[in-house]
């Protein structure tokens, strides 16, 4: 049960990052520092301001969005490369802004978080991340999401205003990572800042890379895979970021378009939700 | 004291200097961020350290064995991990070289355990005067050999054929193939030299704080890559200054500023320069291709 709402968790974070990185092609190499803003507002505000889990939670997701804007507007400006470096910048900035701070505890972290996070809580989590962000993809914000990813000039030139796009994508992003982060810290009832450094932003990348980029089921995918793997096999999970690491080379090198390439796996249920949805549109 | 914090500055500016060339020669040909290239500079400072240890090396030897064993490492990680990807996106090439580096500093960890090492004492670290302030012979020694090895490799690039070539393959791949230099040679090569640089770093660098660990690639490579940014990626003697500059301002912040934001210093440097002028002091702007 533990390793499932570990898995559930991990998919809300592996599907907003891909929402930045696989659907707007923006590599951002800072996401666990959102999820870290939410970790920290939640607990926070339940700990010493006793207020209760859910507005918590979505405050935490909230100021993980503000944040996603006021570090989304300057470095968004930048492409590629040097998007991809400011963003791991400033995740350690914030890393090393928590490290600091009194109020998050320092080193030592937070202890004692009241546990609200279960099964229960992190599924209705997930369908809604799923159904908001597939609902996003099917609309004309989403077709912009994509028009920048495949080519930044040509979509400037169909009239999208990237800038605005891409912070766009990068606040909602940032969200739900920040929700994740709140449920992750509710269940575990510990953090510290080195939950949230690079090495997570790492692992959240190798899941929707697994899986493949620019897919909602692909990163499903791969969050079960990269989670539920090293839990069941206990032996090998001191080699885990060793496998991280060959598994972002191979897949680039073998199958960059994640494991399950182009096929669409649609379970039967899928198909009829797909219906129901886009009828509403 | 500020004589002092400037002699520290330039001492660790040096290091981050050799590192930063790594950076910016690859940037310069492949337009590539090697992020590979702080384990690099982490696994001289470990095989500089086993030189010493079991070999009885000197200093000298110790740096030569890091960095040619660097040399054939850089130049192995980018057959297996960047060659295959050439002509794909820059997007798969940079996960890619992520992949390398989470790996060889996963696998050091494995291999030597998390902790810190500390480099045997090679010889007698001696201060003198230089009016308010002190340096110490170990200081002078890194400023030389950076030096020295800073203007080889300015020979190298500037003055023979293979430099030529370099230059060539750094402005136009396939005009540079046409005049019949073989790119991927050349390629090689830009890696060894990069990764025999960062290996000379990271041996002067355990010297210099006694310790190498698995996990000192990554910041130092930031930081480094911060430097190469700073004084404009691609840019030789961009990266130097950098280097010098990155050191000095760290030195400064943490004498002046806090010790406990040590690290957030050059990132917040990285981000102003990258907003202010991404293109960084010495390098050329960039345009926009449609």
């Amino acid at each position: 049960m533990q390793v499932l709402v570990l898995v559930f968790i991990n998919i809300i974070l592996a599907i907003s990052l891909n929402l930045v990185t696989g659907f707007t092609g923006q590599l951002s190499l800072g996401h666990a520092a959102f999820m870290g803003i939410g970790a920290y507002t939640s607990a926070i505000l339940t700990l010493k301001a006793s207020i209760p889990f859910l507005p918590a939670l979505l405050l935490g997701g909230i100021l993980a969005a503000i944040f996603g804007v006021i570090i989304g507007i300057p470095t968004l400006r930048l492409k590629g490369d040097y998007l991809a470096i400011a963003t791991l910048g400033f995740g350690e900035i914030l890393k090393i802004i928590e490290l600091n701070l009194k109020i998050t505890g320092g080193t030592v972290g937070l202890r004692g978080i009241r546990q609200e996070t279960n099964i229960w809580v992190v599924s209705v989590a997930v369908v809604i991340t799923i159904f908001i962000i597939y609902r996003i993809m099917k609309s004309r914000v989403g077709r912009s999401f994509i028009a920048i990813r495949e080519d930044e000039v040509a979509a400037e030139a169909m009239g999208i205003d990237t800038a605005k796009y891409k912070v766009l994508a990068f606040a909602v992003a940032a969200f739900f990572a920040g929700i994740a982060g709140g449920l992750f810290a509710h269940f575990y009832r510990y953090i510290n800042p080195n939950s949230f450094g690079f090495s997570r932003s790492i692992e959240i990348l190798s899941m929707v890379v697994l899986g493949g980029m620019g897919k909602i089921s692909g990163s499903i995918v791969g969050a079960a895979v990269l989670t539920a793997a090293p839990e069941l096999l206990r032996s090998i999970s001191a080699y885990r970021q060793l496998i991280y690491g060959i598994l972002l080379v191979v897949m680039m090198i073998v199958r960059p378009e994640g494991i399950l390439g182009d096929v669409d796996v649609k379970i039967p249920i899928q198909r009829k939700l797909e219906k129901l949805l886009n009828k509403n549109s | 004291m500020f004589l002092q914090q400037l002699i520290n500055g330039i001492t660790l500016g040096s290091t981050y200097a050799l590192i930063a060339l790594g950076y910016t020669m690859v940037y310069g040909i492949i337009q590539l961020i090697n992020f590979a290239h702080g384990e690099v500079y982490m696994v001289g400072a470990f095989t500089g350290l086993i030189f010493v240890n079991m070999f009885g090396a000197n200093i000298a030897l110790a740096i030569l064995g890091a960095m040619i064993c660097c040399m054939l490492l850089g130049v192995l990680i980018e057959r297996i991990a960047y060659r295959p990807l050439q002509g794909s996106s820059r997007l798969s090439a940079l996960i890619s070289a992520i992949g390398v580096s989470i790996f060889l500093s996963t696998l050091v960890v494995l291999i030597r355990g998390p902790q810190t090492t500390s480099y045997p004492q090679m010889f007698k670290i001696v201060l003198y005067q230089v009016g308010p302030a002190k340096i110490s012979n170990l200081q002078i020694l890194i400023m030389i050999i950076s030096a020295i090895l800073m203007i080889a490799l300015h020979l190298i690039v500037q003055k023979t054929k293979v430099g030529k070539a370099m230059r060539a393959c750094a402005q136009d791949q396939d005009a540079a193939r046409l005049m019949g230099i073989s790119v991927e040679k050349i390629i090689s090569l830009t890696f060894a030299l990069g990764s025999a640089l960062a290996a000379a770093g990271g041996v002067l660098v355990g010297i210099y704080f006694n310790a190498v660990f698995p996990t000192m690639g990554m910041m130092a490579g930031m930081k480094a890559f911060s430097a190469a940014v700073l004084g404009g990626i691609g840019s030789i003697p961009g990266a130097v200054l950098g280097g010098l500059f990155l050191g000095i301002a760290e030195v400064f912040g943490v004498a002046y500023l806090s010790s406990s934001y040590r690290d957030a210093i050059a990132f917040s440097i990285l981000i102003l320069v990258l907003l202010i002028k991404p293109t960084g002091l010495l390098g050329k702007p960039i345009q926009k291709k449609v």
